[in-house]
C-alpha cells in the first residue's frame, strides 16, 4: 500500500441534524479492489459523493498523489482519473456508444465551426470497446443494448478518461449470473492494467471473490477493515450490524387472529415468476425487510391497486378479491402509507385539512357539495389524536416538518375504517419521537384487530416493531422468522439470499 | 383571492383612464356592447379554465367554433331544425369532442397540447369542406324572435349574453369551489400520483375537464354564430382559444395545473375585452391590438411574479424570525 495515490483522511460529513460521515479513512493504490460494504444509509452515497466532488465534506482532508483538498469539485474529481459506474445508469439512450461515451467533450473539426468529428469519435472509442471485450459496436444505439451491455459501456467511459480509480455502486444489481460472471473478469482485467476499483455491493460473495480488501461502513462510522485473508461473510455481517438495538419491542396486547390477507403466489411485473405467498393477519405486526430493490414496494403497490397483479390472487377474509385500482383497495379497508410520502402521499401545495379529506370526501360532503365544517371537524380530530403541529388544520403541509407530513398521511386513513395497513418505510427521514409515535399507532391499530405490513430497510425498526418477520429477495421471500429467530444476522442473510 | 384583487385593481385602473382620456368609454353603449363580447369570450374562458386546472390544454376551442357555428346555421336554416334541438345537438356534439380529446389524452396518452393542436387543424378544415369554403349564414329576413332574444338581445339594457356568463360563472363557481368534483379537480392539478393514491380516479376526472371545456365551447359557438349572423369557416373563431388561455392565466391559472379560481378567470376576461375596447377608444391602429393585449399580460404576469417572490421572501424572514433560538 506504499503506493497509494489516493488518500482520505478522517472525512467527516454533517447535515442538519445527521451526521452522514464520522472521520473515514481510507487509502487506495493503483491496481487495488477494495470493497466497500455497508447497511443502506450507513454513509456509502456520501462517501463516494464526496470523492466525485458533488459533497464537499465537513472535516477531513482528500490526498491525491500528496497534493492536499478540503473538498473535490467535480472537474479536480475527473482530472484526478475519479470516474463512477453508477447504481442507475447515466446514459442518453438516444444516442449511439461513442456518443454517450465522449459526452460533452467530443473531438471537434472544422475550425471555428466546431463540428463533432464523427471518424475520430469512432475512432477512439472502438480500441476501447475492444479492451473490454465488449459485444456491440461503437455506433450501437444504446437504446438497443441490455442492461449489463449499459454497464459495459459506463465502464468504456471510465477507461475512456484515463480513470485511475473506477467506483462501481452496485453494479451488479441488475445483472444476471452470466452477466456478473464478465462483470467480475472485467474488474479482474481492470486490475491487471493497474486501474483501482472500489466495489460496493450488498451481495457479499461477489465481494468475496474480487476484493483485496474491505472496508466496512456503519451509521457513517469506519467500523473495519479486513484484508484478504480475513474476508468471509459472517465477519462482514458482523461488522455491518454489529450495534445494540434502541427499539424496543412492544408485544401485542390481543391474541393473533385469522388471516385478514391472504398473497397467493402474487407476482408484480417488476419480478416475474418469482411468486409471493405471505398472510397478513389480524393483530399482527408482519414486517416485509430486505434489502432496496428486493421488490417489497412492488408487493405493496399491487395490494394497494397501483400495480397490476399478473400472477397469484389475493383473498380477503378467505374469499378471492379483485383489487384493480386504489378505490377498490381503500373501500375494503386496505390502505397504502407510501414509501414517497411527499410525491404519493401528499399534496405538498395543500392545508392538512384538505389532504386529510381526500380518500374520503363523498363522507364529509352533502349530495356533491362538500361541508367544510364536517371536514374540518374530522381533521381537527386526526390532529389532535395524531398530534400534529401545526397551527391550524389550515395550514398547508409543504411547510412542515418530515414527522408531521407523515403524520397527515396517517391522518388521512385513521378517520376510516381500516382492515389492512400497509407501511411502506414509515418512518424514512423522520425524528426520533415521531418515529416512537409510529410504532405506537401501528402496535395500537393492531390490537384493534387490524392487520399491519411494514416494509422497512431499518433494522433496528424491522426487529424492534415486528411480530413477524418475512425477508424478500430479488422478488421473493427467502424467509419467515418468528420473534426468537429474529436476529439482524439471520435477516441479513436472508436479504442477501443466503438460507439459514 | 389576493390574485384577483390585484387583477380588480388593474382593471379599474385602466378603466379609470381610458374613461378620462376618452369619456365614450364608459357611455351606455359601449358598456353594453363591452358586457356583450365579455359574455361571449367568458364562457368558453371558464372551461379552458377547468381543463388548465388539470395541468392541461385546449388549443381547438376557435376551430369548434367554425365547426360547431355551420353546423347549427345549417340544422336551424337549411335544414328546418327546431332551434332548442339544434342548440342541443350542438352541445352534445361538444361534449363528443371532449370525449375524444380526453380519451386520446387518458388512454392513448397523448400529451393535450398534441391532441387539441391536432382537434384546431382537423376541425377547421372540416367546416371548410363542409361549407365549400363558402359562408354559412341565415336566409335574408330570416328570424327566430326567442333564439335572438336568448343570445343577443338586452334586459334592462344588460346583454342576455353577459347575464347567461354570470350565471354561469356562479354555477361553475360552485362546482370548482365547493363541490367534491372541484376538490378532486384541484387535487389531480396539483399531485397526479397523490391524488391517485388517495383513491381518485383520476383519468375520470381529466376526461370530465376536457368534456366540459367542449361543452362550453359549443355552447359559446352558438352565441358566436347567433352575434356574426354568418360564418366564414376560413376566419371564423380564429385564436379564440388564445383569449380563453389568457383570460385563465391573467385570472391566476397556472399552466403546470392546481391553481386558478372562477372570479379570477370572470376578471381575466373582463380585463381582455377592456383593452381590446381601448384600442378602439383610445384611436390606436387597430392592428396594434393583438400586441397590445400581449404587452399587458406580459406585464401582469411579470408584475405577479415579482409580488409573488417579494412575498415569499417576506414570509420566509417572519418564520425564521419565529424559529430562530430565544
Amino acid at each position: 500500500m506504499a503506493d497509494a495515490f489516493l488518500k482520505l483522511q478522517s472525512i467527516s460529513k454533517t447535515y442538519p441534524g445527521v451526521r452522514a460521515l464520522k472521520g473515514v479513512s481510507f487509502d487506495i493504490g493503483a491496481g487495488e479492489v477494495v470493497g466497500l460494504i455497508g447497511e443502506n444509509g450507513a454513509g456509502k452515497s456520501t462517501l463516494m459523493k464526496v470523492l466525485g466532488g458533488v459533497v464537499a465534506p465537513s472535516g477531513g482532508k482528500i490526498v491525491i498523489d500528496s497534493k492536499s483538498f478540503d473538498a473535490l469539485t467535480v472537474p479536480q474529481s475527473l482530472g484526478a482519473g475519479i470516474a463512477f459506474v453508477h447504481q442507475e445508469l447515466n446514459l442518453f439512450d438516444n444516442l449511439d456508444v461513442a456518443a454517450n461515451v465522449f459526452i460533452g467533450r467530443e473531438p471537434r473539426s472544422f475550425g471555428p465551426l466546431r463540428l463533432i468529428d464523427r471518424k475520430t469519435l469512432y475512432a477512439r472509442v472502438t480500441p476501447l470497446l475492444r479492451r473490454l471485450g465488449c459485444d456491440f459496436e461503437a455506433d450501437t444505439s444504446v437504446a438497443d443494448l441490455s442492461i449489463a451491455q449499459c454497464q459495459m459501456l459506463e465502464i468504456t467511459k471510465a477507461l475512456s478518461l484515463e480513470a485511475r480509480v473506477i467506483i462501481m455502486d452496485e453494479p451488479t444489481s441488475s445483472l444476471t449470473l452470466t452477466e456478473t460472471d464478465r462483470l467480475l473478469g472485467i474488474v479482474a482485467d481492470l486490475k491487471a492494467s493497474g486501474v483501482a476499483v472500489i466495489f460496493i455491493s450488498h451481495r457479499l460473495n461477489e465481494i468475496e471473490r474480487c476484493a483485496d480488501r474491505v472496508v466496512v461502513l456503519r451509521d457513517g462510522e469506519m467500523v473495519g477493515a479486513l484484508s484478504r485473508a480475513s474476508i468471509n461473510h459472517d465477519t462482514m455481517i458482523r461488522l455491518m450490524i454489529g450495534r445494540d438495538l434502541q427499539t424496543v419491542y412492544v408485544p401485542p396486547n390481543v391474541a393473533v387472529g385469522a388471516p385478514a390477507l391472504e398473497l397467493v403466489g402474487i407476482e408484480t411485473s417488476a419480478y416475474p415468476g418469482r411468486p409471493v405467498t405471505l398472510d397478513l393477519r389480524r393483530g399482527e405486526i408482519l414486517g416485509l425487510g430486505g434489502l432496496i430493490g428486493a421488490g417489497r414496494t412492488e408487493v405493496a403497490r399491487t395490494i394497494f391497486g397501483i400495480d397490476r397483479l399478473i400472477a397469484g390472487a389475493i383473498r380477503m377474509d378467505g374469499a378471492p378479491i379483485a383489487i384493480k385500482t386504489p378505490r377498490d383497495a381503500i373501500d375494503r379497508g386496505i390502505y397504502l402509507i407510501p414509501e414517497d410520502r411527499k410525491r404519493s402521499g401528499l399534496i405538498l401545495d395543500e392545508s392538512i385539512v384538505n389532504n386529510i379529506s381526500l380518500p374520503n370526501l363523498k363522507a364529509y360532503s352533502r349530495g356533491s357539495i362538500v361541508d367544510r365544517a364536517a371536514e374540518l371537524r374530522n381533521a381537527e380530530e386526526q390532529s389532535g389524536s395524531l398530534r400534529i403541529k401545526a397551527p391550524t388544520v389550515e395550514t398547508f403541509v409543504n411547510a412542515m416538518s418530515g414527522g408531521n407530513q407523515q403524520k397527515v398521511v396517517l391522518g388521512k386513513w385513521m378517520g376510516m375504517n381500516p382492515r389492512v395497513i400497509v407501511f411502506d418505510e414509515p418512518t424514512r427521514g423522520i425524528d426520533v419521537g415521531s418515529k416512537a409515535e409510529i410504532y405506537a399507532l401501528m402496535r395500537s391499530l393492531a390490537d384493534r384487530g387490524v392487520a399491519i405490513l411494514m416494509i422497512s430497510s431499518d433494522m433496528e425498526e424491522v426487529i424492534g416493531v415486528s411480530d413477524k418477520v418475512a425477508v424478500m429477495h430479488e422478488g421473493a421471500i427467502t424467509g419467515v422468522l418468528g420473534r426468537e429467530q429474529m436476529t439482524e444476522n439471520n435477516i441479513l442473510s436472508l436479504a442477501v439470499g443466503n438460507r439459514l | 383571492m389576493k390574485k384577483d384583487l390585484g387583477l380588480l385593481l388593474l382593471i379599474l385602473v385602466v378603466g379609470a383612464i381610458v374613461a378620462v382620456i376618452n369619456p365614450r368609454f364608459i357611455s351606455p353603449v359601449n358598456i353594453s356592447n363591452t358586457a356583450n363580447l365579455i359574455g361571449l369570450y367568458g364562457i368558453f374562458s371558464i372551461g379552458e379554465g377547468f381543463v388548465i386546472i388539470t395541468g392541461g390544454i385546449d388549443l381547438s376551442i376557435g376551430s369548434v367554433f367554425a365547426l360547431l357555428g355551420v353546423i347549427f346555421i345549417q340544422l336551424v336554416n337549411g335544414d328546418g331544425v327546431n332551434w332548442i334541438v339544434a342548440a342541443a345537438i350542438i352541445v352534445a356534439a361538444g361534449g363528443v369532442i371532449g370525449f375524444v380529446h380526453g380519451f386520446l389524452i387518458t388512454r392513448a396518452h397523448l400529451q393535450p397540447f398534441v391532441v387539441t393542436l391536432c382537434g384546431l387543424l382537423i376541425y377547421r378544415g372540416v367546416a371548410r369542406y363542409y361549407t365549400d369554403d363558402g359562408t354559412a349564414g341565415f336566409d335574408f329576413g330570416t328570424s327566430y324572435p326567442t333564439l335572438e332574444w336568448i343570445t343577443t338581445g338586452r334586459s334592462f339594457g344588460v346583454p342576455n349574453s353577459f347575464t347567461a356568463f354570470i350565471i354561469l360563472a356562479l354555477v361553475m363557481s360552485v362546482v370548482l369551489h365547493r363541490s367534491v368534483f372541484g376538490r378532486y379537480l384541484f387535487a389531480v392539478g396539483k399531485n397526479e400520483e397523490a391524488a391517485r393514491y388517495s383513491g381518485i380516479n383520476t383519468r375520470a376526472v381529466i376526461f370530465a375537464a376536457y368534456v366540459i371545456c367542449s361543452g362550453l365551447a359549443a355552447l359559446s359557438s352558438i352565441y358566436f354564430a347567433m352575434y356574426t349572423r354568418s360564418i366564414s369557416p376560413a376566419s371564423h373563431g380564429t385564436f379564440y382559444e388564445l383569449y380563453g388561455i389568457a383570460a385563465a392565466v391573467l385570472g391566476g391559472c397556472s399552466l403546470r395545473g392546481g391553481e386558478g379560481s372562477i372570479l379570477g378567470i370572470m376578471l381575466g376576461a373582463v380585463l381582455l375585452q377592456i383593452l381590446q375596447n381601448l384600442v378602439n377608444l383610445l384611436g390606436i391602429p387597430s392592428s396594434l391590438n393583438f400586441a397590445v393585449m400581449g404587452s399587458v399580460i406580459l406585464i401582469g404576469v411579470l408584475a405577479d411574479g415579482q409580488l409573488q417572490r417579494f412575498r415569499r421572501s417576506r414570509a420566509a424572514t417572519v418564520v425564521e424570525a419565529k424559529t430562530a433560538p430565544a
